[in-house]
Parts: structure tokens; sequence; C-alpha cells
């Protein structure tokens, strides 16, 4: 069972100050934590689990500069034998889209039972990589997948797919093919001290644009079909009224607060 | 020419709401780009759906066939990319739902689109369509544009997934539309994907929709251990203990206390958030509450924009404070 698992090295902002950047098409990452994203961390997961059942090989594979090897060592850590990080100046401006025929052209001509990818980037969030590299693959592919089953080998698996509510749908798709994976689908381990001592010395392979036999009107801007204009702050709604003081102040202002609404 | 297409959700016999949201939007789109408005219904027996639909649109276009009656990106796909290579509107709308997830961007990229994802709003720019779409977890909002079709002698065609309840259903005007039945172009059973069947969830122990007072916890309380603090403070407010999904994805609550668009809908007459930073799945499945009070240490948690109260603050300060004063009183 060979899985490959596309990773995204992506800023932590849950907690972050955000900065817009001055072209307004991008933020300022220096003050940024980064690492990878969630529903990635779970894929990684799911494919090593096959690998200790099945045997086989996990591959990692990432756009993004040199700071992504830290993601895809973190990967290779915890078990993944083998890391592929894909960057050049010329990548630059890729959407969605872009991105995909990036993987694509890595991927095109490996063997592998599946593709993994998450179900969306934390960051930009649009979802799309996934079903776009299947379809640039010529594969089958399954989104917001939350439980799997490999029913033969190299053939078929059988699928639960998240839906609205806590409803799953359960499908059967031919192998190989691409999976999405949603997050909680199992639980993500933690990579042991040996296993990042001996990841640090392992290589991560680098491929640029030529490598890949791709032009520069397939990626980037020119290869991209829709295109981040500006970034701005929401509108500001109806905001929360914002009770200030010491804890202690503040639990009984809102207590007070509480009782003539007649809530509590 | 300047047709606006919206995809109809259904499932087990139900319209989802996302298409009357679409439709209603959809409309207003269409007026824009001097087009109609259509309805794309895809299924097996949706006669009374292509008649509802048809109060929204300008033309129903029914694909009936047996193999549509659940959902299947694949046949979907081949059925949409016939059917918009034929007719070419200029915008075509689908649910950013676990359907819309599954089918619009491999459509998209079949059929050499632009698509921009999950949109909330949209906008006309020098006669130009832009997208709006959150981003950084709901901190950040985006305008998007779709770039022209670089094959110089096709029409512009874009597609967009819409966000659920990012369009409030409005009463508009029927439109009394007809009802146009297309062949399947299915020429087969689906290959390489097929349904099985539906699992619904498990039924847990608590109803936390059935609660008055729901306190949520989110990844700010850090640990497990620290769960602690929360659960008393639903003790003390007399509320049941809720959580948003990486809590439930940690395994420190039960899938059935899940809050949000993949978990529980509640309308409590209370909801306190500690820790949570308010993304929209989240929002979807809390924001009709009457009152509701966030603590969270970030001024900018996109939570704060839904709250009734706010407390910036270090949770593990304003928690035991709250408890206290709740157990005194
Ligand atoms: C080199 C580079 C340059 C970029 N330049 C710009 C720019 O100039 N302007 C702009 O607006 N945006 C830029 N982006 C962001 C880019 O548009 C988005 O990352 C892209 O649209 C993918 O969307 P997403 O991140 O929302 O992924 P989604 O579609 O939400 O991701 C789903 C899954 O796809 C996989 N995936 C996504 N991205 C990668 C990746 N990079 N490597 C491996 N797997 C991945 C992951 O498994 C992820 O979970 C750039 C990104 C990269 C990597
Ligand atoms: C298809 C899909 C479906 C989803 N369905 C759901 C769903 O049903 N329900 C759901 O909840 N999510 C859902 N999600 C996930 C959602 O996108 C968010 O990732 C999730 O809601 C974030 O949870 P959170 O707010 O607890 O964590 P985070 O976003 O990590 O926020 C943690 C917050 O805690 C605050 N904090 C940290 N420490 C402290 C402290 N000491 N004191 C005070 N505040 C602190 C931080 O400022 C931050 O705002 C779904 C995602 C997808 C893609």
């Amino acid at each position: 069972m060979d899985t490959v698992v596309c990773v995204k090295h992506v800023p932590e902002t849950a907690e972050a100050d955000i900065v817009i950047r001055e072209d307004e098409r991008g933020i300022e990452e220096k003050d940024l934590t980064f690492d990878i994203n969630e529903a990635d961390n779970y894929a990684v997961e799911e494919a090593l689990l096959w690998k200790e059942k099945f045997g086989g090989s996990v591959t990692v594979i990432t756009v993004g500069p040199e700071d992504a090897n830290m993601t895809v060592r973190m990967c290779m850590a915890k078990g993944a034998d083998r890391a592929i990080r894909l960057d050049d100046e010329r990548f630059e401006g890729s959407d969605s889209y872009a991105i995909a025929k990036i993987l694509h052209a890595a991927l095109k001509d490996m063997d592998f039972d599946v593709v993994l990818t998450g179900i969306q980037a934390s960051d930009d969030g649009h979802g799309q990589v996934g079903p776009i590299l299947a379809q640039m693959l010529g594969i089958p592919h399954a989104a917001s997948v939350v439980e799997t089953e490999i029913i033969e080998e190299g053939k078929l698996a059988r699928v639960h797919r998240e839906l609205e509510g806590g409803l799953h749908e359960v499908v059967e798709i031919e192998l190989p093919a691409v999976l999405t994976i949603q997050t909680g689908i199992n639980e993500p381990r933690y990579a042991s001290i040996l296993g990042i001592r001996k990841a640090t010395k392992k290589e991560i392979a680098l491929s640029g644009l030529d490598d890949l036999g791709l032009g520069e009107d397939e990626v980037g801007e020119a290869g991209s079909k829709t295109r981040l204009e500006k970034l701005f702050l929401p509108p500001a709604g109806e905001r929360a009224q914002i009770l200030e003081g010491p804890p202690q102040e503040v639990s009984a202002e809102l207590i007070g607060l509480l009782k003539d609404k007649g809530v509590i | 020419m300047g047709d606006v297409f919206v995809l109809a959700e259904h499932r087990r016999g139900e319209l989802r709401e996302v298409t009357l949201e679409m439709l209603g939007k959809g409309r207003e789109l269409a007026g824009q780009l001097g087009g109609q408005l259509k309805a794309v219904l895809l299924g097996h027996g949706v006669d009374a759906f292509a008649k509802e639909l048809a109060d929204q649109a300008h033309e129903v276009l029914v694909v009936e066939d047996e193999r549509l009656e659940n959902f299947n990106s694949e046949l979907y796909q081949k059925v949409l990319a016939s059917l918009l290579t034929e007719r070419k509107p200029t915008l075509t709308l689908i649910g950013h739902t676990a359907c819309g997830m599954d089918l619009a961007p491999s459509l998209a990229a079949e059929l050499n689109l632009p698509l921009a994802t999950d949109c909330i709003g949209f906008e006309f720019e020098d006669g130009r369509l832009l997208a709006i779409r959150e981003m950084y977890g709901g901190k950040l909002q985006a305008r998007v544009s779709f770039l022209e079709s670089r094959i110089s002698n096709l029409e512009s065609q874009y597609m967009a997934t819409v966000r659920q309840a990012a369009f409030p259903l409005q009463e508009l005007e029927p439109l009394g539309g007809q009802i146009v039945a297309l062949d399947s172009p299915l020429a087969e059973e689906a290959r390489r994907k097929k349904f099985i069947e539906y699992v619904e969830a498990a039924v847990g122990e608590v109803d936390i929709t059935q609660s008055e007072i729901v306190v949520a916890v989110g990844r700010g309380i850090k640990e497990r251990e620290n769960l602690e603090i929360v659960e008393k403070l639903a003790e003390a407010v007399g509320g049941v203990l809720a959580g948003s999904r990486p809590v439930i994805d940690a395994g420190w609550l039960p899938p059935e206390r899940q809050v949000g668009q993949s978990g529980k809908t509640v309308k409590p007459k209370l909801y306190i958030a500690v820790g949570i930073s308010g993304a929209s799945q989240h929002l979807a499945g809390m924001k009709g509450s009457e009152t509701i009070v966030a603590i969270n240490k970030d001024p900018n948690a996109p939570i704060f924009n839904v709250a009734t109260y706010g407390i910036v603050d270090d949770l593990f300060k304003v928690v035991p404070a709250l408890t206290e004063q709740l157990s005194g009183a």
C-alpha cells in the first residue's frame, strides 16, 4: 500500500494578530509560527496506519518555501519514508488550480494506491486542491472522509464521507483514488525524540519548474484561474458589548446583565 | 447569455435550504448580468422539488434518472459537464456543502472554469464579477476575481460555491418558471464511485439541543485536564457542556456534544463560548442563540461579531471567577 500525502505548511493564526501586507494581497508572515495544516496531520496519520497494517510506503509532498522542510521533516520523524518539496520563484501567484497542477506534475509518473490531502487548508481554506488533483490524474476522489476501510489493496476502498449535522454517507471507491481527509478521523501520533533525530539527517527531494517539465505559463498567476485582489478586515457588524475590568468585576457585571435579561 | 444556474441540492426527500438561498442571490445576480435564473435539478422522482423551484427561477432544468437518486459526484459531474458545456451559463452556483465540496472543484477543472469556493458575497466592479470569501478562520475577508478564459472564442463562464446561510432566505415574488425535462446523458452506472448508504450520527446520552443554557468549550482550553473548570461553570449556571470540533476530534467530549455545521445546531436562551474563535462552521450551529457570551483572549476573534457580551481575557482567570460568583449567588 503506497500512499502519497500532500501537506501544506501554514501559519497558525487562531491566536495571533494578523497584519495585512502593504500590497493588500497577503499577510505579514514574519511573526507567525508555522506548522502542518491541521487536516493534513490527520491525513499523514491515516497513511501511517495503513503502512503499519499493509506494509508499503508513505511519501509526503509539499509546495512551499524552504521553511516547509520543517513540516515534511516532522512527517518523516513520525514514519513517512520519503519527502518531496516543490519550490520555484515562478510558483508565486498560484491559486488552487495552479498548486494542483504543480502537484500533478510531480505525481503523474509515480506509483501509488492512494493520494491523501486535507479537506481544506486552515489559512486560505479553498478546499479545492484534492479534487482538482484527482481530475488531473484521471482518478476518482471522495471529499470530507472521516473513516476508511481498504477492501482490496490497489482495488477498492469503502469510506465514510461526513455530511452536515453528523450524518455520514458510505461510498465505495475504486483505487487509486484521492481522498480528502477531515479532522478527527484518527488520533495523530507525536514524533518520538529518536524519530526526530533520525529525520534531521534524511534528505528532502527538491524540484522546481524545469524538473517538473512544466511551462512558465502553467503555474503562478499565468497558470491560475482566480486572483486574490484584496484582503480586508471583516465589516464591523453589531459587535459584542465588551465588559472590561478584573475577572471578579466582569463576572459580577455579566451575572447582573444576564439576570436583568432573565436568562439566568 | 448572462444566465445564472443554481444546482439544487436535495437529500433523502428534502430540498436543502442552501438551494433557496442561492436562488435568492442568483435572481439578483442574473438581473445584474442581464440573463435568466435557472435551477438545475438532478434526481429521481423529484417532481415536487421541480414545482417548488419553479416559483423561484425562470426555468427549472430537470434531469430525471434513477441513478441520480442519491448524490454521487461522479454522476453529477458527468451530467453537469454536458449540460454546462451545451448551455454555457455565465455563472454556476453550487452550495459549499459536503456535496459541493465533492463536486465543484473537479467539475470546474474538467470544464476549465475558474472557481471561487465558500463565497459569502458577490460584487461587480467595472462590470467584472468578484467573489468575497473568508480567510484565516474568518479573521480576514478577500475579494477574488475570476480570470478571463484565455481561449478567446469562449464566452466567460465562472463557477462559485456558496456558503450555507450566507444569504438569508427572502420573500420574493414567484417567478412561475417553466419546468423543462432534459434527457439524461448518463450511459452507464457509476463505475468508480458507488453510493452505499447513509449512517446516522449515534445518539448519545445527552441532547444538547434541548438545553436552555449551553456552555461550549474550544481549543483555548489546551488540555483535557482543564475541561473541569468549564464543566464546573456549566454546573453552576445550570447548563449543559458542549464543545467545538477540535475538542471532539481530540476525544475530550463525545460527538453528540459538538456544536456546528457537522455537529448539532443549538438555539438556547444562553450560549457561553469559552476559548472558541468563532469559525463559520462553528457559528453555523449556534448563532441563533438568544444571548451569546464569549470569553476569549483575542479581541479580534470572530466570535465577538456574533456575541451579545464579550470578555477579552484569559479564560483560566475568568471562568473560575464566574463560577465562584454564580455558586455564591
Ligand atoms: C508557492 C505558493 C505561492 C502562492 N502564491 C500565492 C499568491 O501569490 N497569492 C495568493 O493569493 N495565494 C498564493 N498562494 C496560496 C494558494 O493560492 C493556495 O495555497 C492555493 O490556492 C491552495 O488553496 P488552499 O491553500 O486553500 O488549499 P485547499 O484546497 O484548501 O487545500 C486542501 C489540501 O490540499 C493540499 N494542499 C494545499 N496546498 C498545498 C501545498 N502548497 N502543498 C501541498 N499540498 C497542498 C493539502 O493537503 C490541503 O489540506 C500560494 C501558495 C503557494 C504554495
Ligand atoms: C467541513 C468542515 C466542518 C466543520 N464543522 C465544524 C463544527 O461542526 N463545529 C466546529 O466547532 N468546528 C467545525 N469545523 C472546524 C472549524 O473550521 C474550526 O477549525 C473550529 O471551529 C475551531 O475551533 P476552536 O474555535 O475551538 O479553535 P481555534 O480556532 O483554535 O480557537 C481557539 C480560541 O481560543 C482562544 N484562546 C486560547 N487560549 C485562551 C485563553 N487562555 N483564554 C481565552 N481564550 C483563549 C484563542 O484566542 C482562539 O480564538 C469544521 C471545519 C470544516 C472544514
